[in-house]
């Protein structure tokens, strides 16, 4: 459905995003996740047709950006950062603007603006000022807006922000509903908002794209040592030097509260039951013993850090934390 | 309903919403009542003042009254006109409205004579309202139609051209402040092209010079002349204004 060959896009000197590439199948949803300014919001303008790319060439259902904006502006719905409003119209005056600007009319507008304002629980401030409203309702009126055509492509850049947990979990239950149907961009940096509704993840970071995988698969991929965590009750002095003598285990940090270790072992090979029996047996008090997956969060970390330049040794150890009990 | 359609019912909402019409156009039609009744006043003077010299009096209302009055209109449309075209793209803008507008399936043109239309619409509302001053008059008095008319024509045009250079200001600016100087800007330098045509003298660049002037061409409309040269001009400056607004929000996505 959407067709991104090498597209690049330079401001003067600064190149905002470098030969990016990539593909997103019909009813499929595609994160874009990366740090401010790597070039999230350059690459959903160049496919909305907002600016040209650079170089490259992106198509959206088969019509090119360059070529054919208008048949590839009616496909699309397109959320921008800011919900681009009109503080002094009402919700339902706006969105009737919207759907006349992307030729609804008469019956097939009433109803669309009907199904928009009941899907995002607008129908208590439609005839409201937007003006007058607070930011996650001016951002539920934004998707109405990208919605209200029902159009084949979604792009919504950062579509959560401003709402309440609430509305969060409704707005990401509504993404993966019009997944199947609707094929969806979305660009966060909340890394869960990801995981929960995104079957791929491109990770873009200074204008390249330096991971494009399932979100479990990143994980994977990037995972290079398994990690238990271990809480015991009574350790004994020398319980690190002791665990470190497990077959497996490559070594032990003692962790932040009382009685918290994390350990790390060869890949592959799983420590867990060696470890629990040491435990017992030495009368250490086993509280808990988990293997701690890498979040996606840890992986983002990773990607984007070593790009700068980082030691990856550093970065590993400030992604450790993340899997610790607190 | 048309995208222009849509875009003009939408641009005459935003106006009648914000206080900015009813400020501007009180003060409109304010100054044009009092300049009205002041000339009305002097005419009335004048016509005593021959009573007394020559026993009767004949005086023209058309060249008292409305050609002065026209005149001054030209200078107070030339302050007030920025003020109402200034937001039309620097508010998108800065709103960040514009992204929205850009990415709609509609053409850029459909977006610039829409704003335009709306603007133009806002204007001949507040000119068509000024229509009660020759009402007025036309009961107690009696003067020729006809120069009014085309007086009221060259306003029209006139006002076009000047909305369309307010539009291409707000296009190239996020800042309404700036837009409206702009236009300002080139408005006056669009007045003052006649003095600098008139002291180039009759050569062929002086007459250039003048040509490109509205003051020549508003004149032959208020003296009730109907000239194809004159009205090509109006037409022509607004198409070229509208195209360069064109131009200038086109090339917005290219920064």
């Amino acid at each position: 459905m959407i067709e991104v060959q090498q597209i690049t896009k330079r401001y003067g000197q600064h190149t905002a995003i470098d030969r990016v590439s990539f593909s997103v199948a019909k009813g499929e949803v595609l994160a874009f996740l990366g740090p401010n300014g790597a070039g999230k919001t350059t690459t959903m303008r160049i496919l909305t047709c907002f600016m040209p790319a650079t170089e490259g060439t992106a198509r959206v259902a088969g019509f090119d950006c360059a070529d054919h904006p208008l048949e590839v502006k009616r496909r699309i719905g397109y959320l921008p950062e800011t919900p681009p409003v009109y503080l002094e119209l009402t919700v339902t005056e706006y969105l009737q603007f919207v759907g006349r600007l992307r030729g609804l009319s008469g019956k097939i507008l009433t109803s669309s603006m009907q199904r928009e304002i009941e899907r995002l629980g607008l129908g208590t401030v439609q005839h409201r000022l937007i003006g007058n409203l607070s930011r996650g309702y001016r951002q539920r009126v934004g998707l109405a807006q990208a919605l209200l055509h029902d159009p084949q492509v979604l792009i919504l850049d950062e579509p959560t922000v401003g709402l309440d947990p609430k509305q969060i979990i409704e707005i990401r239950e509504l993404i993966k509903n019009l997944a199947g149907s609707h094929s969806v961009i979305l660009s966060t940096h909340i890394l869960p908002e990801a995981t929960a509704v995104c079957q791929r993840v491109v990770i873009i970071s200074g204008g390249r794209i330096v991971a494009e995988d399932t979100p479990e698969q990143l994980s994977a991929r990037l995972r290079q040592s398994e990690k238990i965590s271990l809480t015991l009750k009574s350790p004994a002095t020398d319980t690190d030097s002791r665990l470190k003598a497990v077959q497996g285990v490559q070594n032990v940090f003692i962790g932040g509260a009382p009685g918290t270790f994390l350990l790390e072992c060869e890949l592959g090979r799983d420590a867990r039951e060696e470890v629990a029996r040491l435990a017992v047996t030495s009368g250490w008090g086993l509280l808990e013993l988990k293997a701690v997956s890498m979040t996606l969060e840890d992986v983002f970390l990773q990607l984007t850090k070593t790009e700068e330049g980082l030691p990856q040794g550093a970065v590993l150890a400030s992604a450790e934390p993340a899997g610790q009990p607190t | 309903m048309t995208p222009v359609q849509a875009i003009i019912a939408k641009e005459l909402r935003s106006y009648f919403v914000s206080p900015v019409v009813y400020v501007v156009g009180s003060v409109f039609l304010l100054i044009v009542g009092l300049l009205a009744y002041l000339y009305v006043v002097f005419a009335g003077a004048q016509a005593i003042q021959l009573m007394q010299m020559q026993g009767s009096a004949q005086i023209n209302l058309n060249d008292l009254v409305f050609r002065n009055l026209f005149s001054s209109i030209r200078f107070i449309l030339l302050i007030i006109l920025p003020i109402l075209t200034m937001r039309l793209f620097a508010e998108e803008r800065k709103l960040r409205t514009f992204e929205f507008l850009m990415t709609s399936p509609i053409r850029i043109s459909d977006i610039v004579i829409g704003k335009f239309m709306s603007v133009f619409l806002v204007f001949l509302g507040l000119l068509g309202l000024t229509g009660l001053i020759p009402l007025v008059l036309a009961l107690f008095s009696d003067f020729n139609w006809y120069p009014v008319l085309t007086g009221y024509l060259g306003l029209a045009l006139l006002g076009a051209l000047f909305l369309s250079v307010g539009l291409l200001a707000s296009a190239v600016t996020e800042n309404q402040i700036v837009a409206a100087f702009i236009s300002f800007g080139l408005l006056l330098v669009l007045w003052l092209l006649a003095g600098v045509g008139s002291l180039l003298g009759d050569t062929a660049i002086g007459q250039a010079v003048s040509y490109l002037s509205f003051m020549e061409h508003y004149d032959h409309l208020v003296r009730g002349l109907i000239d194809t040269k004159d009205l090509v001009y109006f037409v022509s400056g607004l198409a070229f204004m509208l195209f360069l607004s064109h131009r200038a929000v086109d090339s917005t996505r290219w920064k």
